[in-house]
C-alpha cells in the first residue's frame, strides 16, 4: 500500500484527533496547556460554575507575565487591577493542583519563553495558550496556537478543543543570510510580502536553507511572528539543533526515555512530495534589515528604504493607510533612516531571549547609548535575566548608559507601567505597532534587537551595517 | 449550560470603514484586568470612542446619533492581532449581535462564535454597497438569517448568503454549547490518553 505524503502538520494533528465531527471542527487532544493571569480568570469562572476542577493539571503550566512590573518585583504589586488579577491566577492554581512559576520562582518569565527553555516544549506536541504567540512554541517541530477563553475553559474541562483543521502553507527561504540580518528580518520581510491577512486559515511551516541556519532562538522569533500574517501558527521541523537545545533541560526526557523520544523525533518532517495549499519562495539575499513604518506589521520596509507613496491604493485601503500614516507623523515617500526616536525596548517573546541581548550587548559595547533615548532593556525569564549577569553583559550595558530589568511582558502591550507617551517613537523589538499598542498614543516601529541597538547609539533609526 | 441563541435579526447597521481593526482598537491592553466577565462593553473602541480627556469623540461611529443597531459592519480583516475573548465580550457587551466585515481574523472568528455573536463575510462588493447605503440613509434595515445563511438589505432586496460551518450553526441556532459536547466525550478522551 502506497501511503498518500503528509506535511509535518498532517502527521501531528491527526496524531492528535479523538474525535472527528461531522461537518464540524476535529476534536483534538492537547499535550500542553499554558495559562496567564490575563486570559484564563474567566475560564477558572466557567468552570467553576459547573462545579468541575481542572482536569488534567499535570500538563497545564501557569506563570503570570502580562501585567507584573519590571523593576522592584519583590513589592507587592502596586497598580490594584494588575494586583488581582495576578492574585487570581495565584488562587486558582491552588485550587485545581497547577504549577505555577510566579514572580519569586527560579522559573518565572514570559510564558512562551519559559515553556521552551525549561523543556516542556518539546517536538511532536500539540500545545495551546491563551495568547495568540503561542505560535512560538512551533520552533520545536510542534503544532502550537493560540486560544480565547471559551477555548481555554474547554481545555481546562477535557484536555481537548474543537478547532477546524487549516490549510498548509509552506514559506520557504533559501541561500545565506545578509550580515545583520536576523530571523526578525525575515519576519518583517514574510509579513510584508504577504500582509497582515495573508495566511489566515492557514498553518505555516517554515522551510529552505536559510530557515535552517538559523539558531533555536532565531526560530522561535520567526514563529513567535507567524500569527502577525494571520496563521494559527508556524512550525519548523525539528533538527540537530532542536534536539540539542532540548537535551538536558529541566524537563526534557532523561536516559533511556531520550532515547526513545529522539527516535520518534527524528521522523517528524513533512513527506518528500507532501502538498501544501499555498506556497511561497524567498531568497535570503533579498531581505535587510527591516523595519515598521506603519500601524500594523504588515507595513515594514528595508531600512534603506522609502515609506510607501500609497499612490497604487484606492478607496478603503488608501483611507486606512493615510490613517496609519497620520497616526505614525509620517508623509507617504519618506525615507525611513534618519527619523528620530525616543524609546527603545528590547525584549517580548519575541525577542527576549539570552541570543538577543547578546547581538544588543556585542553592538553597543564600547559605544554610548544616545542621551535622548530612553532604553527598556527587559529579559524574557528570570533564567535568560541570570545568563545576562553570567555572562557579563550587564557590566557591558551599563558601561553603555542601559539598565537591565526584570522580567515579563513589559512595553510590548503596556499593560504594567512600561508605556511609551502619547506622540513619541519607540524602536522595539517586539511583535505589534498597532495604534497605542504601547501606550496611548505611543508610535511604534517594529524591528530586530540590532536595529534597537542601533538606533539607542544613534538617537535614530540607524542601519546597524553602517556602524 | 447553553449560549444565548441566534436565528434571525433585523436592524440597522453601525459602519466602521476601516481595514485590519485589531483587537488592540477593539479593546486597549490596559482593560484586560477584569477577572469577571463584566463591563468590557464601556471601553470597545475606546481609543477611538473617547478623546484624550475622557469626553466622547463626536467624529467616532459609536457617538454619532445616526447610527445605532445590533450589527456592526467594519471594513477587511476585522479582529486581527492579540487572541484575548475580551474584544468578543466588548462587541456582544456593547450590544452587537452581528459582526459584518469582508473578512476575520482566524481566533477572533472563533471568539465571537463561542460567544453567541454571528460573524458574517461578506463579498468585498457586497460591504462597500452597506457602506454607500448606510451613509446616505442610517435607517436602512438589514435581514441577518442564520437557518438560510443570508443577509439581506432590505429596502434594496439584495442578499447574500454567508458560511459558516454546520456544526457551529447547530450550536448557535439551539444554544448547544462546546463544553457539555466535550464532557460528553469522556470515554473518547481517555480511550486517546491510554492508546
Amino acid at each position: 500500500m502506497i501511503l498518500e505524503p503528509k506535511t509535518l502538520f498532517d502527521k501531528i494533528w491527526d496524531a492528535h484527533v479523538v474525535k472527528q465531527v461531522k461537518d464540524g471542527p476535529d476534536v483534538l487532544y492537547i499535550d500542553r496547556h499554558f495559562i496567564h493571569e490575563v486570559t484564563s480568570p474567566v475560564a477558572f469562572l466557567g468552570l467553576e460554575k459547573r462545579g468541575m476542577k481542572v482536569y488534567s493539571p499535570q500538563n497545564t503550566i501557569a506563570t503570570p507575565d502580562h501585567n507584573v512590573p519590571t523593576i522592584d518585583q519583590h513589592l507587592p504589586i502596586k497598580e490594584e487591577l494588575s494586583r488581582i488579577q495576578v492574585q487570581a491566577l495565584k488562587d486558582n492554581c491552588a485550587k485545581n493542583g497547577i504549577k505555577l512559576y510566579g514572580l519569586d520562582h527560579q522559573y518565572h518569565g514570559i510564558v512562551h519563553i519559559i515553556g521552551p527553555e525549561l523543556g516542556i516544549t518539546q517536538p511532536g506536541m500539540t500545545i495551546v495558550c491563551g495568547d495568540s504567540h503561542t505560535s512560538t512554541h512551533g520552533a520545536f517541530g510542534s503544532i502550537a496556537f493560540g486560544i480565547g477563553t471559551s477555548e481555554v475553559e474547554m481545555v481546562f474541562a477535557s484536555q481537548c478543543i474543537l478547532q477546524p483543521k487549516p490549510k498548509k502553507m509552506r514559506i520557504s527561504v533559501e541561500g545565506k543570510l545578509q550580515k545583520d540580518v536576523t530571523a526578525k528580518d525575515i519576519a518583517l520581510f514574510v509579513i510584508s510580502k504577504i500582509s497582515t491577512s495573508g495566511g489566515t486559515g492557514h498553518f505555516i511551516e517554515f522551510a529552505g536553507s536559510a530557515i535552517r541556519s538559523l539558531t533555536m532562538e532565531g526560530r522561535m522569533t520567526l514563529c513567535n511572528m507567524s500569527i502577525e500574517c494571520g496563521a494559527r501558527g508556524g512550525m519548523i521541523a525539528p533538527d540537530e539543533a532542536t534536539f540539542e537545545y532540548i537535551k538536558g533541560r529541566e524537563f526534557a526526557p532523561k536516559g533511556e526515555d531520550w532515547n526513545t523520544k529522539l527516535a520518534l523525533w527524528k521522523q517528524l518532517k513533512s513527506d518528500d512530495n507532501a502538498v501544501f495549499d499555498t506556497e511561497y519562495k524567498y531568497d535570503a539575499s533579498d531581505i535587510e534589515p527591516m523595519i515598521t513604518y506603519g500601524t500594523n506589521p504588515g507595513m515594514g520596509i528595508g531600512v534603506s528604504g522609502n515609506i510607501p507613496t500609497g499612490d497604487n491604493l484606492i478607496g478603503s485601503d488608501r483611507i486606512t493607510f493615510d490613517k496609519s500614516l497620520e497616526y505614525m507623523g509620517f508623509k507617504p515617500g519618506e525615507k525611513i533612516k534618519g527619523k528620530k526616536v525616543d524609546y527603545v525596548f528590547i525584549g517580548s517573546c519575541t525577542n527576549g531571549r539570552i541570543e538577543d541581548f547578546r547581538l544588543f550587548a556585542n553592538f553597543v559595547k564600547g559605544k554610548k547609548k544616545a542621551a535622548s533615548v530612553i532604553a527598556w532593556i527587559v529579559p524574557g525569564s528570570k533564567k535568560v535575566e541570570q545568563q545576562i549577569r553570567e555572562e557579563g553583559l550587564v557590566e557591558i550595558f551599563e558601561a553603555a548608559g542601559f539598565a537591565l530589568r526584570q522580567p515579563g511582558c513589559s512595553a510590548c502591550l503596556a499593560m504594567n507601567d512600561d508605556k511609551i507617551p502619547a506622540g513619541k517613537y519607540s524602536v522595539s523589538t517586539s511583535n505589534r505597532n498597532f495604534e497605542g499598542r504601547q501606550g496611548p498614543g505611543a508610535r511604534t516601529m517594529l524591528a530586530s534587537p540590532l536595529m534597537a541597538a542601533a538606533a539607542a547609539i544613534s538617537g535614530v533609526v540607524s542601519d546597524p551595517r553602517e556602524f | 449550560m447553553s449560549i444565548e441563541k441566534f436565528q434571525k435579526l433585523v436592524s440597522t447597521v453601525v459602519p466602521l470603514p476601516i481595514e485590519n481593526v485589531d483587537t488592540d482598537q477593539i479593546i486597549p491592553a490596559r482593560f484586560l484586568k477584569a477577572v469577571e466577565r463584566k463591563g468590557f462593553g464601556d471601553n470597545l473602541f475606546r481609543d477611538w470612542r473617547y478623546q484624550k480627556d475622557g469626553t466622547p469623540n463626536p467624529d467616532f461611529v459609536l457617538n454619532n446619533p445616526r447610527y445605532s443597531g445590533q450589527i456592526l459592519v467594519a471594513g477587511k480583516n476585522f479582529g486581527s492581532g492579540s487572541s484575548r475573548e475580551h474584544a468578543a465580550w466588548a462587541v456582544y457587551d456593547a450590544g452587537f449581535r452581528v459582526v459584518v466585515s469582508s473578512f476575520f481574523a482566524d481566533i477572533f472568528k472563533s471568539n465571537v462564535l463561542n460567544n453567541g455573536l454571528l460573524p458574517v463575510q461578506v463579498p468585498e462588493a457586497f460591504l462597500d454597497e452597506i457602506f454607500q447605503i448606510v451613509e446616505i440613509d442610517p435607517t436602512a434595515k438589514f435581514e441577518v438569517d442564520l437557518e438560510s445563511q443570508t443577509i439581506t438589505i432590505l429596502k434594496a432586496g439584495i442578499s447574500v448568503n454567508f458560511d459558516i460551518n454546520p456544526y457551529k450553526k447547530e450550536c448557535l441556532l439551539n444554544g448547544y454549547d462546546d463544553i457539555d459536547f466535550l464532557l460528553s466525550l469522556k470515554k473518547e478522551i481517555s480511550a486517546f490518553e491510554q492508546a
